[in-house]
């Protein structure tokens, strides 16, 4: 597997570090009551087809990474910065 | 009164040559990593200024009058080979890492075939050019690599790991060298 | 035997081996079937499951049955396919699976009950009594079916693992692979051209075709020879891609060292190749369908094109009267090849009646081979003719049921190949690996004019999706003939017609399956084993299908597809962890002080990647706990040494530090002064604590975070999470600073004195409190010192450049031997630290929050912070939770265990009266018993009470009173003074 890291370029899966579903840039508000949080910490969907997860790129520039891709096919759809994701979407 | 005595990463372990391949430490003088706190132009500009060197794109080194400014990840590059000017703290964080990196010299006219047994990365001279630097792994460890030469390669690991450094270039040299013959 | 004048082996060379200790010739270019061949040996093996004896079918690395084992000891290699294994001068090959040898083996009793242990006999026989499948079914079972045994060593031989990059990966370097590896390097691409034999060129090393007027083997050692000398093609041969994986990534296996006698120093056997290619070519060929008949399996059957591979590529006729038995054109040519070598053919048999042949034979049109004659070689084969039946004497039979393409690679990523009625095989489905197509006969196109424009077609098209001009490439003159077959799965009759040789499944035992209702052919390959063995069912899967679909009255297509799943060909493990094992496992991480520890006896200890010392013995102590108390004695009494520098540190700067650190602490660090220390505490997300430590402020908008040896990772990409995921609007540069510096504790009441004779500017009480941190001077060399203690002792943690960490650390041992302190291991490190109740990733593993350990308080209420929202959920903050408390021992039995689980004073300890468990102990030398800390529930309520704790692992039973676990100057008075 391999991943095309925007500042890198496309490098093997060995220097990535899986995280998890992409769910956790959007940290609720302290005050965003139970359920809020217990989605944020605990649910995650586990979907045959396109997600949407966090890695970083560990063993290279270090940069979190948001990953679209398919659990089908495996195919990668696109790779973006988080600090980008998270800075246009808050 | 005792005196402190300085010891490299690599002692006596280094050089070692097998066939076509030699590993050799190097001293990279003082060595700071330079992080972008601000913006990277103005920190480019600070940098040229006062060393010569811009702040590197990605997987880019530049280098002047022994004064090199490598790319090291994410907003980050290690000036090497002169303290950095004060003016620089403007724009970046400035951490000392001149004791933090082990730095051996790989060269000779198998270095790109002893690199492919432990590098992730496509290293060979039509894709990774003099200049060129990257950031990934030698086996197992986080790795700096820079082509400094047609045939030449710096490589940075973490300081602690000097003897795993050594012990994994010199085994794939000796592979190497074995299909020489 | 060997035929003049035919062969591409080195007749000048001849090279003197030995198989089951007997020695013979054989020239170099041989394999060690083709040379067993040439010495008239058809003998090879054993069957897996019966112990037949069988014969080599193929001239491949799909070889089912001649599997051997190679070289002697611990260097020995079991399951060597004797097709694919070069000879050397001096090679030593052995049969395997047989006993007490290849010619009389009494294993082969299994044939003669072989009525009981036909399809679904493990399922039906060995399920009662249940015990004895244990102790008599499995190991019978094992003993008398099987391949080859490792050798029970240590493997000597180095692998070796390489990366590879290329614009094309051209697999297979038979006609459509060199025609589309020459078509794509002359059009610029970066090219890599992989086959598995030793010589490229695939079926035209077997063949007698002319390609552009000259032999084939001629034209491809020329097309061989021009990419040789291109800068941008890579030529691997030897190498087999064994898989295709996501992104253009594939493995590929190397035979480096096999063909070699004496290897040299370093000298790889095998290399696991990663090859990352932007676009693959599949050039892979096809394999021959052998015809499921009775008795098949005899030495001396074999396909048909393996058979013109053994005469024409290695000048080899294995045997002196040859049948040939087939359903298509192509069989023919095995016949008109011997013919014109001279071998005497006893007769063509073709299950078509419409076929045309000539030659100086019989031929046979509409007959069919039903049996075969013979002991442990062939002998003679019975053929059906409308006429009758007949017996024929041979000691070769060529059989061919038609080709089946070499589609595995295009499975392994899920693609399910597709079904082709004209050629009654599977073809590949294109798209099925991104990046891959296909072309040649693995493409279902079958003669070599064909697979060489379709080579060079593919090959066109990738270098336009490269974005280069495609070349003028000639296509050369060669034969064009239709593949003309009709299906001929099994010949009916009694007995076992075998359709996989390596598991030993036939016919019937498909069929069998099919009565008994497991009809989808995924049940039929698990109940039966067919396709199952280490040939992935390469010879079989087509048939098999076919004969299952007979059996359930259904069409090929309806019945079910066949699939593979990496690796292509068996990859040792040992290749695919080269450079892992050993040193190579995961990298040393040595301290400066390394070295002075190692010479001082210290044993040394794995700390994640870090080496520690354990403790440092001195003359006269017999036990670790002497020197453990002797040292813990130094910090109490005198001063010792300690490094620390395997802590993580963490330089983080930028006009949001401060904001970072409230964040990420449950603790305020905004508040700090500056030249100050705090201790500080790390939550997850979902309330549990991740991590301890200290954090110095250096300057208004500049900290040094210490983070726990186990943690600093962690922590580190936890801080990059925040800083680039939650907010990365901050302003904050993180930065490892762990190897910059060697950091030592100097801990005991005369830390002071010790440092005041290092350091360039005194210090005092007033200069340097407690939790005071700052720059400072050592011998000259500008260093930091923070005064933090993990002791409860007067202690300081000092850092200089690590380049100075051996000689400083040197210095400080030998100035705390003044002082009568010196140097403290791991294990007085842990002893003062109990005693004082601070906790470690122990007590901190993962599942105890804040207020676990006490330190509810630490989390602010005045801001928010990581897991301080989840960390208030009513269950982690319920009194009833295992809490952090001390224990000592209070009855007869004075020792404690760490893991042991605690109950009541009275209860029986069994699980459901579990109270809690034992984190950590040791002797304290200052409480003069062992002492303990851990989790019981109502934790800090239960002081004074007395309970059981019961190690069931190490038959411990103690009687404790829980106390609170600080159990030395619980004040903190002395690490102020």
């Amino acid at each position: 597997m391999r991943l095309d890291c925007p500042i890198c370029g496309s490098r093997d899966r060995r220097e990535f570090y899986y995280q998890g579903d992409a769910v956790m840039l959007a940290r609720p508000a302290v005050d965003a009551g139970e359920a809020a949080w217990d989605g944020y910490v605990h649910l995650r969907d586990n979907p045959a087809g396109q997600t949407r997860d966090l890695w970083q790129h560990e063993a290279g520039c270090g940069a979190w990474l948001v990953v679209t891709r398919d659990t089908v096919t495996h195919a990668v759809f696109s790779v973006q910065l988080a600090s980008d994701v998270k800075g246009t979407t808050a | 009164m005792a005196e402190l005595k300085a010891r490299t990463p690599c002692g006596d372990m280094l050089p070692v040559t097998h066939g076509a391949a030699q590993l050799v430490e190097l001293d990279l003088g003082i060595v700071t990593s330079v992080m972008v706190t601000g913006d990277e132009d103005a920190l480019s500009d600070a940098l040229e200024a006062a060393h010569g060197v811009a702040f590197p794109k990605p997987n880019r080194a530049s280098g002047k009058g022994g004064i090199r400014c490598v790319w090291f990840g994410r907003n980050q590059a290690l000036l090497i080979g002169a303290a950095p000017d004060a003016s620089l703290a403007a724009h970046g964080a400035l951490v000392d890492l001149s004791d933090g990196w082990c730095a051996v010299r790989l060269s000779g006219g198998a270095s790109e075939d002893v690199l492919a047994r432990l590098v992730p990365v496509d290293l060979r001279a039509g894709h990774f050019k003099r200049g060129h630097t990257v950031r990934t792994l030698v086996g197992h460890m986080t790795a700096s690599i820079t082509r400094t030469g047609g045939e030449d390669f710096m490589i940075l690991v973490f300081r602690s790991m000097a003897s795993t450094l050594v012990h994994e270039v010199s085994e794939a040299m000796l592979s190497v060298a074995s299909r020489e013959s | 035997m060997r035929i003049k004048g035919k062969g591409l082996i080195d007749r000048s060379n001849t090279v003197s081996f030995s198989f089951d200790g007997r020695s013979y010739d054989g020239f170099e270019g041989d394999t060690v079937a083709s040379a067993l061949l040439a010495n008239d040996v058809t003998l090879m093996g054993r069957s897996f499951k019966y112990h037949r004896p069988r014969g080599v079918l193929t001239a491949g690395s799909e070889e089912p049955n001649a599997l051997v084992t190679v070289g002697s000891g611990a260097a020995s290699e079991p399951n060597v396919r004797a097709t694919m294994q070069e000879v050397y001068e001096g090679l030593r090959v052995r049969s395997q699976n047989a006993w007490p040898s290849l010619d009389f083996d009494l294993m082969a009793v299994n044939n003669l009950v072989s009525p009981f242990l036909g399809a679904g006999f493990y399922y039906k026989t060995f399920m009662w009594p249940r015990k004895f499948w244990e102790r008599f079914y499995e190991p019978v079972i094992r003993r008398a079916a099987g391949l080859g045994g490792l050798s029970g060593a240590h493997n000597p031989d180095t692998y070796e693992r390489a990366f590879a990059f290329c614009d094309v990966l051209v697999i297979g370097a038979g006609p459509a692979g060199l025609m589309a590896a020459l078509t794509a390097a002359r059009g610029g691409a970066d090219v890599i051209l992989a086959d598995e034999d030793a010589l490229m060129g695939g079926r035209l090393n077997a063949e007698t075709y002319l390609i552009a007027g000259k032999p084939g083997h001629v034209w491809a050692a020329e097309a061989v020879a021009e990419l040789a000398g291109m800068d941008n093609v890579r030529l691997m041969s030897r190498t087999t891609v064994t898989g295709a994986y996501d992104q253009g990534t594939f493995g590929a296996l190397e035979r480096v060292g096999q063909h070699h006698g004496v290897r040299s120093k370093g000298a790889p056997l095998e290399c696991f190749w990663r090859i990352v290619a932007k676009h693959s070519i599949l050039t892979a060929g096809a394999l021959e369908r052998p015809i499921a008949f009775q008795n098949n399996d005899r030495p001396g059957i074999m396909t048909a094109g393996a058979v013109r591979a053994y005469l024409n590529r290695w000048g080899v006729s294995p045997g002196k009267a040859l049948t040939i038995f087939g359903n298509n054109d192509d069989a023919h040519r095995t016949a008109r090849d011997l013919a014109d070598a001279g071998v005497r053919i006893a007769a063509v048999v073709d299950s078509r009646t419409d076929v045309d042949v000539k030659g100086d034979f019989p031929v046979y049109r509409g007959a069919q081979v039903f049996n075969t004659g013979g002991g442990k070689e062939l002998e003679s084969i019975s053929i059906r003719t409308i006429s009758g039946v007949e017996k024929i004497q041979t000691d070769c039979l060529a059989m061919s049921g038609g080709w089946n393409p070499t589609v595995h690679l295009t499975c392994h990523m899920n693609g399910r190949p597709t079904w082709r009625p004209d050629i009654q095989a599977f073809v590949p489905t294109a798209g099925a690996i991104p990046g891959m197509v296909a072309a040649g006969a693995c493409n279902g196109t079958f003669s070599t004019r064909g697979c060489l424009a379709e080579g060079a077609d593919v090959a066109g098209k990738v270098l336009g999706t490269l974005g280069k001009k495609v070349p003028d490439v000639a296509l050369p003159q060669a034969e064009d003939a239709p593949y003309r077959m009709e299906p001929l799965w099994a010949v009916a009759g009694k007995g076992r017609a075998w359709l996989d040789f390596q598991n030993d499944v036939s016919v019937k035992d498909v069929a069998q399956a099919a009565v008994e209702n497991f009809r989808s052919v995924e049940h039929m390959k698990r109940y039966t084993t067919q396709g199952m063995a280490t040939d992935q069912g390469k010879n079989s899967n087509v048939g098999a299908l076919a004969v299952l679909a007979d059996a359930t009255g259904r069409g090929i297509p309806e019945t079910g597809t066949t699939t593979f799943r990496p690796p292509y060909s068996p990859v040792t493990i040992a290749a695919m962890g080269a450079g892992a094992q050993g040193k190579g496992f995961a990298p040393q991480r040595f301290t400066t002080s390394h070295s002075a520890s190692v010479e001082a006896g210290a044993p040394m200890i794995e700390a994640g990647l870090w080496y520690r010392p354990s403790y440092f013995p001195k003359a006269g102590e017999k036990t670790w706990r002497q020197s453990c108390d002797r040292e813990v004695g130094y910090v109490r009494k005198a001063v010792g040494v300690c490094d620390v520098s395997t802590l993580g540190k963490i330089d983080i700067q930028g006009p949001d530090a401060a904001a970072l650190l409230d964040f990420v602490y449950t603790n305020m660090f905004s508040t700090l002064k500056v030249g100050r220390v705090r201790y500080g505490l790390m939550l997850r997300e979902d309330g549990t604590v991740m991590d301890d430590g200290t954090c110095a402020r250096l300057g208004d908008h500049h900290f040094v975070m210490t983070t726990t040896t186990a943690a600093a990772g962690t922590v580190m990409k936890h801080l990059e999470f925040v800083a680039q995921c939650l907010h990365p609007e901050w302003c904050v540069a993180m930065t490892s600073v762990t190897e910059q510096w060697a950091q030592f504790a100097v801990a005991g009441p005369k830390s002071r004195e010790l440092l005041n004779g290092v350091l360039d500017a005194p210090i005092d009480n007033d200069s340097w409190p407690f939790m005071a941190c700052g720059d400072t001077s050592v011998l000259g060399v500008k260093g930091r010192l923070f005064r933090i203690s993990f002791s409860g002792e007067h202690a300081y943690e000092i850092a200089v450049p690590a380049r100075y960490g051996e000689s400083l650390f040197r210095e400080l041992v030998a100035r705390a031997q003044g002082l009568g302190g010196g140097a403290y291991g791991m294990e007085a490190l842990n002893v003062l630290r109990i005693e004082k109740g601070f906790i470690t990733h122990a007590e901190i593993h993962g599942r105890t929050t804040a207020f676990d350990v006490g330190m509810a308080g630490m989390i602010s209420a005045k801001k928010d912070c990581v897991g301080k929202v989840m960390a208030a959920r009513p269950g982690l903050v319920s009194a009833d939770r295992e809490r952090l408390v001390g224990m000592k021992p209070v009855g007869a039995v004075k020792m404690l265990s760490a893991g042991a689980h605690i109950f009541g004073k009275d209860a029986e300890a069994v699980r459901e009266n579990d109270q809690g468990y034992v984190t950590s102990v040791c002797f304290s030398p200052e409480v003069g018993t062992y002492i303990g800390l851990g989790f019981v529930k109502n934790g800090p309520e239960r002081y004074g009470e007395v309970m059981r704790v019961v190690d069931h692992l190490r038959a411990l039973d103690v009687e404790v009173e829980i106390c609170p676990p600080v159990f030395f100057d619980p004040e903190g008075g002395r690490a102020r003074g």
